[in-house]
């Protein structure tokens, strides 16, 4: 016994703590579960379980026609239903070897736009109240709303919106679709000041999240971390410009970085992100060009035998399909590289040492959606 | 005549105020806490661009009793390791120690609860903290994570700022010379001035410190929602829960009461001794009449018709508050009534406007982590506030004994209290820049299974 504790080499010798947080817990943001080793409040190190949401997405494609299998990918990430489409669509469409015509890139450049500020809102908002800020979270829900309204215009659905299809789009814009989006955008750059206020300058809000979970630019690349966790180490990598999909190569936008990977870079990030967001809107649906939404694909989907990785932006980071073709109707295979599930890998490195307050704060900065993570 | 019976009428007859003041406060305080929840989370709609609770009664209006007769029914869930007697002695402890200390306390120069003790305010604040043993013996007994961390933090925290609220306490009853509630306000009154305009950072302290000792935002981390789920209250269900619920909200009052005693001049009025002033006694009646005027106004905007007889009903009892209140001030005979009503009127008013206070921080701020907490508590306030008492002191010597005039030594009291306090963040700065610089977070090698096995 007296071994242990001195192996330990804990404070009083004690015997180190286990917390069991979640599947159950207010901010762990779904059903993930991390098993904390403590030290009194110090982590001593984590363990994530993960698997309570898993659905099997990955085995239900093999048994699904390519159009079939498209609403499953809006089950994964939940909170950004159109990009996992979007993704999911090019894809398919690079092993088709068509293309969307231009109309529909560009429609689907606004939706998919849209659809990063909605999730980066739920983010703010659930980050926020995890550090404790309860307002925040009802003002990004308002703004949300605008966005899940254009989305049940366009297609009636505002969640799991299965908005494109292979090939191109199904629905054309509705008539006031680019005035709906302009008024949002007008709208969002007063509403976004709120959160800059509320959040921003307070010296709490700083002091909870600088230094506090702190990934360096060379642990992001090793652990694989993509999107706004690792611009916020300070590596300007986007794919919206490494390799431009969609009609992004026709937009002016920047791509913000932090410098110091810690919580209130990541949070400055995806603020900054929305902004671009909103400027690539208010540009697109400037000249949206005329012309058909559905490129040339059969009524039946039948890739050549072979395989294609395409991936994208998503707003949490690079959203990966690898699908391998046999050259039937359904897919032989469909592997998908969520950013979630890498991203959390980051958070036994960054929660170490830190106190219990923290790993609610990291959970939250990760940016992560169960229904991603476990598929 | 029967001794049991003589003695049983002899110790009501000496006893009766305080038994009448015990059933009073029992009775009322529970639901003036469910109302404050009512309020608050009405509040807190309005802030969240939201409507809060809209179902039960015009308004929401009904949803304390609802949310009453819902715990009250509840089932009653003991954990089975939990120990017994200790979680079920628990909650009691804390809702008994927050109503006893309402006792000392004095709602206007009429309105004294139970009774006018020697060590009034002492009273209060030693009864009020012994509501932490309800939260730490219930975070022990219900044998788990959750509890024993909000029961440890909530130790830790309440010990650094009950000191550091009882330094500031002591430079307000420096100035009153007294603890008794009522000489403590007519101190105020001989003074003409309110203490919180004596001693400023006093009346800071004490409010920064009350937030933490009631455990509300930023300082609520013995119940952190999203870390502790509920912290000390987690395995707590039913009117168990109820009663944490409402000894929180109690010492809410308590607190204000105190913060109002001493710093925001009890029941007086604003500028208590200026005669032209006089006019402001026309403001409690002039008040409640508008407030009554708006719910006639709104009466008629109603979507149904229930609310419209609620809001006449609503306006009606303004309207007869408004008479009360107004009546003695113009009808000579009744005249002595008016302290005792008016008193009542702006002490409340003054509470109220302090548990507002505790509100809308509520609603701003995200929560303080545990350490920095302890740094707010031990390295600026309670520094900052030995400094001010210490300056208080000397200003009241520089008083007394030079003949200073009173605001410039209390304003000389302040500058320097506040350089102290600009001197305490700077320090605060440099330290915890260094901490950042010299010390990364503790590296481990994070390749092994912290759970192999």
């Amino acid at each position: 016994m007296q071994d242990d504790a001195a192996q330990n080499q804990t404070l009083l010798g004690a015997d180190e703590l286990v917390l069991n947080m979640g599947p159950q817990h207010p901010s762990t943001h779904g059903v993930l579960r991390v098993k904390l080793k403590l030290d009194g409040e110090r982590v001593r190190g984590t363990e994530c379980v993960i698997g309570y949401l898993h659905r099997g997405v990955e085995k239900i494609a093999e048994n699904r026609s390519y159009q079939q299998f498209a609403p499953y990918v809006d089950r994964m990430d939940y909170v950004a239903a159109v990009s996992n489409g979007l993704g999911y669509c090019e894809a398919v469409e690079k092993l088709l070897n068509v293309e969307a015509p231009p109309r529909a890139k560009v429609i689907r450049t606004i939706m998919t736009e849209l659809q990063r500020i909605a999730s980066h809102l739920v983010w703010l908002g659930t980050h926020a109240l995890d550090i404790g800020a309860l307002t925040p979270l009802f003002y990004c829900l308002r703004e949300r709303e605008e966005i899940l309204k254009i989305f049940e215009k366009y297609c009636g659905a505002r969640l799991t919106t299965h908005a494109f299809r292979i090939g191109g789009l199904q629905y054309e814009a509705y008539d006031s679709f680019e005035k709906d989006v302009e008024r949002f955008c007008k709208d969002f750059e007063r509403r976004i000041q709120e959160y800059v206020d509320l959040l921003t300058g307070n010296s709490i809000w700083i002091g909870r999240t600088r230094n506090v979970g702190v990934l360096s630019a060379e642990d992001c690349i090793a652990l694989g971390a993509s999107g706004p966790v690792l611009r916020a180490s300070g590596v300007k990598w986007d794919l919206r410009k490494a390799q431009p999909y969609a009609a992004y190569d026709q937009y002016n936008f920047q791509i913000p970085v932090g410098t110091n990977g810690d919580t209130y870079d990541r949070y400055m990030v995806r603020m900054e992100e929305m902004r671009q967001s909103r400027l690539i809107c208010l540009q697109a649906i400037e000249n949206i060009p005329a012309g058909p939404i559905l490129g040339k694909v059969g009524k039946v989907l039948k890739p050549p035998a072979g395989e294609i990785y395409h991936s994208i932006e998503a707003p949490k980071g690079i959203l990966g399909y690898y699908i391998v073709s046999d050259g039937t109707t359904q897919p032989y295979r469909v592997r998908i590289r969520p950013p979630s599930f890498i991203n959390l890998q980051a958070l036994d490195k960054m929660a170490r040492g830190h106190l219990v307050a923290d790993v609610v704060a990291i959970i939250g900065t990760l940016d992560i959606v169960l229904g991603e993570v476990d598929r | 005549m029967n001794p049991t019976l003589h003695a049983v009428l002899v110790f009501l007859e000496t006893w009766w105020v305080e038994l009448v003041s015990g059933v009073v406060i029992v009775a009322v305080v529970p639901l003036v806490a469910g109302y404050i929840v009512l309020v608050e989370r009405k509040l807190m709609a309005d802030m969240q661009a939201r409507l809060g609770p809209m179902r039960v009664g015009p308004h929401g209006l009904l949803q304390p009793i609802a949310d009453a007769v819902k715990l009250l029914i509840k089932e009653d869930i003991i954990p089975d390791n939990a120990d017994k007697m200790v979680f079920w002695m628990a909650p009691v402890v804390s809702m008994t120690a927050a109503l006893t200390s309402m006792g000392a306390i004095a709602f206007g120069p009429a309105f004294q609860v139970a009774r006018d003790i020697n060590v009034g305010l002492l009273f209060v604040i030693g009864v009020s903290s012994l509501g932490i043993f309800g939260i730490v013996l219930g975070g022990w007994a219900s044998n788990s994570h959750y509890s024993i961390m909000g029961a440890l933090r909530s130790t830790a925290q309440l010990v650094s700022y009950e000191t550091a609220a009882g330094l500031a306490l002591i430079s307000g009853l420096l100035l009153a010379g007294t603890l008794k509630i009522r000489a403590i306000v007519d101190a105020q009154q001989h003074f003409g001035v309110w203490f919180v305009f004596l001693a400023p950072v006093a009346f800071f302290i004490y409010v920064v410190a009350s937030i933490a000792e009631t455990n509300r935002a930023p300082f609520d981390l013995p119940e952190a929602e999203s870390e502790l789920v509920a912290g000390y209250m987690t395995e707590y269900s039913g009117f168990r829960w109820a009663l944490y619920f409402l000894g929180e909200y109690a010492n809410m009052i308590v607190v204000g009461a105190v913060a109002t005693t001493l710093f925001l001049g009890g029941w007086l009025r604003p500028f208590p001794n200026v005669r032209w002033m006089n006019w402001l006694d026309a403001l409690p009646a002039l008040f409640t009449a508008a407030v009554g005027a708006y719910c006639v106004y709104r009466a008629g905007k109603q979507p149904v018709r229930v609310q419209t007889w609620f809001m006449w009903g609503v306006a009606l009892a303004c309207f007869v508050v408004a008479l009360i209140l107004a009546v003695p001030l113009l009808v000579a005979p009744l005249k002595f009534l008016v302290p005792g009503l008016h008193g009542a009127f702006w002490f409340l008013l003054k509470i109220s406007a302090y548990i507002y206070l505790f509100m809308w921080l509520r609603f701003t701020l995200p929560r303080y982590r545990f350490d920095q907490l302890m740094h707010l508590g031990w390295y600026i306030l309670i520094p900052l506030a030995i400094v001010n008492v210490l300056a208080v002191g000397v200003a009241m010597i520089l008083e007394m004994e030079y003949g200073w005039n009173r605001w410039l030594a209390m304003l000389l009291t302040t500058v320097i209290t506040l350089a102290t306090a600009l001197f305490l963040l700077r320090l605060n700065d440099k330290r915890a820049a260094a901490a950042s610089s010299a010390a990364p977070p503790p590296e481990e090698p994070s390749t092994e299974d912290s759970y192999a096995g």
